[in-house]
């Protein structure tokens, strides 16, 4: 092609498009430049290009300076020395810097061996911090149950503030403050709590240091297992055995549920169940809900309500819009409330005496345990929320390698699921699970493939329509909070009308939650767990919710009808609006 | 309109503000109003004259006397003689300090004879708020001939063939800037007027938008013509209100004459200009933060390119040009490219307005034509180094220049000649600097400004400022190793190299252009010692035991008692109690103190 660009680079040719970087041109020939505040959520088409760390610069002839080859566009002719002395002094002056003005108490930090500073320290052979001097000195914003933020780990790579601004457009967190005191913050440097923090976590997912981790509960996980009086069980959501592997050196996408639960089990918990049945109960009542609501000219379209992320957001940004959402619990508060009531009867044990954890993807589902409205009789429906980075944590604090673990089953009663809800774990999983058992309980008819392609892959919004008898069923899907607010607003401006629409707060949905094993954006390991997800539907001999034989006596035994009073009282919720800063 | 027999312009410039020339204002309103003429006799607040030094200055036209260190006391008698008698107040005239003479006329004085005022040309003669007083001095003449008989490409050309590059401190040519702008394509276009004056003393930009605004509206509207834009903005930082008033009063009134607008002197054109404040940051000067600021952002940077001609405000095509730069715009297309190729140097064209300040006798704005040598600004102009001293150095270009010293004062000042001895003529600060200033803390006082102004967004700007300023901070107080030393240089020149903007590329400048002069004075203060005796940490008071006649008269005045000694025995100063606050020099009858 006679438009490409050719310039030389380390002394090789290489012709590359136009419009590529540096960086990228020197990839393409083998050539590594560090980074560090870049990055390239590729699929996404989101890419932080602040080139504020000046990690990754490079020499070029005839330039003054050293240009950041993140952002440095190729151009004709150009001549590229990557690696020369200078750009080198540049590289470590940089990141001997950014250590001069932190912490350094890798030891004890939530991200030790795990950074990405630390790993550039090292790749950079710093073995020694020329610069010494005063040091950032904020307090940590420990305010919300999600997320903690420690100013003074922060780099201002503004990586969350890519995330937070322009993918999710929630617009929390952004440059704060002049001078050696910058940090990223919300406005006024309020507190995280008190601002519309969605707590959704791709601040987390993405930060190189920690800046921004998750409120950890580990020690409370360990207290309550070590508590003769306590009875402790743990549920699994379904995308973390499609990713707690990789913290275990495992490939993206590997399927570890066996070995997962044999390991939860083995770290002392009296039960470990699996989110996946609560997915296939939320189903029975969306599904109930959505046949309600068409039935009865309720209202359209209705919103999955999983999300609390989204949940958040929607009664921050759209609070006039809070009629629309299902009044569906999500699934691991819904499963809170059957194993404090029905679980707790059938097994004699006071609900009172009940610890129950939840290992889930995400940061948000900790604040969410803590709503007031999420709780029967006074106690909350889920006492403690960790993530599967924690989960994996606590595994290997007991020594167990999760790769060799046995493979063993959920326990009964709250352990068996169907194809439907294991999907739960990935965007467009939802809805597909929902049309799956409203297509049969709208035409009486056995809905012969299951499978519904248009509501799957990681398009950020997705649209189908399936032909239900009469009804020709539209649904959306939404991932990303910046989709879901293009998508909101198409539907208010009357551009779009759908009868559901699914929206998962992060991109990917679940899989690519913020509580997951980093992937910094990589979309080919949200892929791998995707597909593993599908996969592990695909394997199941029950793929509708509403065909899952311990849900079908969960009903006959206790809560009696679907969307009935019981399933009402204990599985249904609403929402507050919330004002916006 | 009404007419005056006599303007009487009082400076409105920060300095003589400072030094009450609203109560000479007042006063002469006051007193007008009650002898009666304040029908025939019209009072202005006008713009900086430049002498500052002088200030209060007031000139009376049309008898062009120039009185200065004027006080509102001596309103009164300037009214009863000059305004009602006809007589000129003679003890209100400047004295040539080496004739020892009154000196009648502006021009005649040595402060103005060398300069050449084109950008500064309306400062002090016309009334700032009165459209007819700007025309009348061909004002919009420039832009009704652009409009009525030349192509967008002409008046390009004009400006590329006077070679008049940008004043902020880039040096860009600006005809190059508006062709860039004009071949970039798009509909949509903007015209952006950098008025975030953020260099440290200097004040050229304000004193243009409070003396004379209509220049620059004029400027923009044909910079608009030339690039194809039809709105054009002025950041301006909210600390300049008389400018902002100013410039309000010229949109207004150039609106109401329809030299903005639409259809601009018949033609097709249009055009329009709205102001848009800043917080005062001195990196919103750098056009792409300033541009993000405009966009209601933080005023943060942005790699280069995309340049602003392709992609600017609201990601379209955007021209930014400094005040001054755009002050000489009209008098170019008046006169001809070939009339400012002749004002200057062979690559540096025109004039350039500096804010001499420091220990230099007559402190103040001057504009003179590229080419003059620092000698006679700082001898001629400047009326020589305060107190008699010994001139050290000149510090161009603010914090991001570097000092040129003795040896290079017959330099001629244009871009190219002082970026070749390591400075740059930025946006035309000029700190002059006597034989008792420390470079060291000189050097230390650009840190500290860079490191608070940095926006934070790059790291080797954000921390490495903050380093270099801490080891400076470090050898001012005798703390520092030759290591420190050494470690510092390579920091200098590694944030130089790195730094994502020109605030951080050029945040360095003053350490390394003083390490370049002055290292022995670096490696003075390694050793505790620094040779012009301003770091109070690095100085010992001793008494020379000899002259000691024991007479107390120290141990008395010591704030801190760390003198002690037997009466009539000779005194001791105990050295880690001292503050150094030189009480005992001053008092000591016999000089037995012994100053460092």
């Amino acid at each position: 092609m006679s438009d490409k660009i050719k310039l030389t680079i380390n002394k090789q040719i290489v012709e590359v498009n136009p419009g590529t970087t540096v960086l990228k041109a020197a990839k393409s020939i083998g050539i590594e430049i560090p980074t560090l505040c870049h990055m390239d959520l590729c699929d996404f088409e989101f890419v932080n290009k602040s080139a504020s760390c000046r990690v990754c610069v490079v020499e070029i002839e005839g330039r003054r300076n050293l240009a950041p080859s993140c952002v440095q566009k190729v151009e004709e002719g150009m001549v590229v020395k990557t690696h020369t002395p200078r750009a080198i002094r540049g590289r470590r002056t940089s990141v001997e810097l950014l250590l001069s003005n932190h912490p350094q108490e890798c030891f004890t930090c939530p991200k030790n061996l795990d950074c990405e500073l630390q790993k550039l320290a090292d790749d950079l052979n710093i073995r020694d911090i020329h610069y010494v001097g005063e040091k950032i000195n904020y307090e940590k914003d420990s305010s919300s149950f999600s997320i903690v933020k420690d100013p003074n780990k922060c780099i201002m790579c503004r990586r969350c503030e890519t995330m937070c601004n322009e993918v999710q457009t929630c617009g929390i967190l952004s440059g704060v403050g002049r001078g050696f005191d910058v940090i990223v913050a919300p406005a006024f440097k309020l507190p995280l709590q008190d601002t519309s923090c969605t707590f959704c976590g791709q601040c987390v997912a993405v930060c190189p240091t920690a800046a921004l981790t998750e409120s950890n509960r580990t020690r409370e996980v360990w207290r309550a297992l070590a508590d003769p009086t306590k009875h402790v069980i743990v549920q699994t959501a379904p995308a973390i055995r499609a990713a707690i592997g990789e913290e275990f050196g495992m490939e993206p996408g590997t399927l570890v549920t066996g070995e997962m639960v044999s390991s939860l089990r083995e770290l002392g918990f009296d039960g470990v169940f699996d989110t996946d049945f609560a997915a296939d109960l939320t189903i029975m009542e969306e599904a109930s809900e959505l046949v309600h609501r068409i039935e009865h000219n309720g209202t359209l379209p209705i919103l999955t309500s999983c999300c609390p992320a989204w949940v958040k957001f929607i009664e921050h940004n759209y609070p006039e819009m809070l009629d629309i959402p299902s009044s569906c619990k999500s699934p691991h508060i819904m499963f809170g409330a059957i194993a404090k009531t029905y679980y707790a009867e059938k097994n004699n044990i006071d609900p009172e005496d009940m610890v129950i954890v939840s290992v889930m993807p995400c940061v948000a589902k900790k604040a969410e345990a803590h709503r007031p409205e999420l709780t029967n009789y006074e106690d909350s429906n889920v006492d403690l929320v960790i993530t599967t980075r924690e989960a994996a944590a606590m595994i290997k604090e007991a020594g167990l390698d999760l790769k060799n673990m046995p493979k063993t089953d959920f326990d009964k009663m709250m352990g068996e699921s169907s194809g439907a809800g294991v999907i739960f774990g990935t965007t467009g999983g939802v809805i597909e699970a929902a049309t799956r058992t409203a297509y049969e309980w709208i035409t009486g008819e056995t809905l012969e493939d299951v499978e519904f392609n248009d509501m799957r892959g990681l398009e950020g919004i997705k649209s189908a329509t399936v032909n239900i008898g009469d009804l020709e069923l539209k649904i959306g899907i939404a991932h990303g909070l910046g989709n879901a607010r293009k998508l909101l607003d198409s539907i208010k401006s009357g551009e779009n009308e759908f009868h559901a629409i699914e929206i998962m707060a992060c991109p990917g949905g679940c899989i690519g939650g913020g509580g997951q094993p980093y992937h910094l954006g990589d979309s080919e390991i949200l892929k791998a767990r995707q597909n593993a997800l599908y996969a592990e539907d695909k394997g199941k001999k029950i793929r509708k919710s509403h065909e899952n034989t311990e849900i079908i006596k969960v009903y006959k035994e206790f809560l009696g009808e679907p969307y009935g009073e019981k399933a009402h009282e204990l599985l249904h919720t609403k929402y507050v609006k919330r004002e916006k800063l | 309109m009404s007419i005056y027999r006599l303007n009487i312009m009082v400076c409105g410039g920060t300095g003589c503000m400072a030094s009450d020339s609203q109560g000479i204002v007042d006063n002469f309103k006051d007193i007008l109003k009650e002898k009666g003429y304040d029908q025939e006799v019209q009072v202005l607040k006008t713009g900086c004259f430049g002498f500052c030094e002088q200030g209060p200055i007031i000139k009376i036209h049309p008898d062009n006397v120039f009185y200065v260190k004027v006080t509102p006391e001596d309103v009164e008698e300037i009214v009863d003689e000059h305004i009602i008698k006809g007589r000129r107040v003679e003890r209100l005239l400047y004295e040539d300090p080496d004739l020892k003479e009154k000196i009648n006329e502006q021009s005649d004085m040595s402060f103005y004879k060398p300069q050449l005022r084109i950008a500064l040309r309306n400062c002090g003669l016309i009334n700032p708020e009165d459209i007819f007083e700007y025309i009348a001095y061909r004002g919009y003449e420039a832009l009704g001939t652009v409009l009525k008989n030349q192509s967008p490409e002409d008046v390009i050309n004009t400006m590329i063939q006077s070679n008049l590059r940008g004043r902020g401190g880039g040096g860009f040519p600006t005809g190059l800037k508006w062709k860039f702008a004009n071949k970039a394509p798009g509909d949509e276009k903007y015209i952006i007027c950098n008025a975030d004056e953020g260099d440290p003393g200097a004040f050229m930009d304000r004193s243009i938008l409070e003396g004379d605004p209509h220049s620059v509206l004029e400027a923009m509207a044909i910079a608009g013509y030339a690039i194809g834009a039809e709105t054009g903005l002025i950041y301006i930082r909210a600390e300049y209100p008389l400018a902002i008033k100013r410039l309000e009063i010229a949109i207004d009134q150039a609106k109401e004459q329809g030299l903005l607008g639409k259809n601009i002197f018949g033609s097709d054109f249009n055009f329009n200009i709205k102001l848009k404040y800043g917080a005062g940051a001195f990196v919103c000067g750098e056009e792409t933060a300033l541009i993000a600021s405009t966009e209601g952002l933080r005023g943060e940077p942005r790699n280069k390119p995309p340049f602003p001609a392709t992609s600017g405000f609201k990601g379209k095509p955007t021209n930014v040009n400094n005040v001054e730069t755009l002050a000489n715009v009209a008098p170019i297309i008046l006169n001809g490219p070939e009339w400012f190729n002749k004002i200057g140097t062979e690559k540096s064209n025109g004039t350039k307005v500096f804010a001499l300040a420091g220990a230099i006798n007559n402190v103040g704005l001057v504009e003179v034509p590229m080419g003059t040598t620092l000698r006679e600004i700082v001898y001629d102009i400047g009326g020589g180094i305060r107190g008699g001293k010994a001139f050290k150095a000149v510090q161009t270009g603010g914090p991001s220049g570097g000092v040129i010293t003795t040896k290079d004062l017959d330099t001629p000042i244009d871009y190219d000649s002082l970026q070749a001895i390591g400075s740059m003529m930025g946006s035309g600060g000029m700190i002059v600097m006597d034989e008792d200033t420390c470079m060291v803390s000189i050097a230390k006082f650009y840190l500290d400004f860079t490191q608070e102004e940095s926006c934070g967004k790059c790291t080797p700007c954000r921390i490495g400022t903050k380093r270099i300023f801490e080891y400076l901070e470090k050898l001012t107080e005798g703390k520092a190793t030759m290591d420190d030393l050494h470690n510092l240089k390579e920091l200098c020149e590694s944030v130089k190299d790195t730094a994502l903007c020109g605030l951080g590329q050029t945040a360095p400048n003053p350490v390394l252009s003083t390490m370049e002069y002055y290292w022995d004075e670096y490696v003075a203060h390694v050793n505790g010692h620094c040779p012009t005796k301003e770091c109070k940490a690095l100085l010992s008071y001793t008494i020379d035991a000899e002259k000691c006649i024991g007479c107390t008269a120290c141990v008395k005045k010591c704030p801190v008692d760390c003198i002690s000694g037997e009466r009539k025995e000779p005194h001791v100063i105990d050295e880690a109690v001292c503050i150094k606050c030189g009480a005992c020099y001053d008092v000591c009858p016999v000089d037995a103190v012994i100053k460092p």
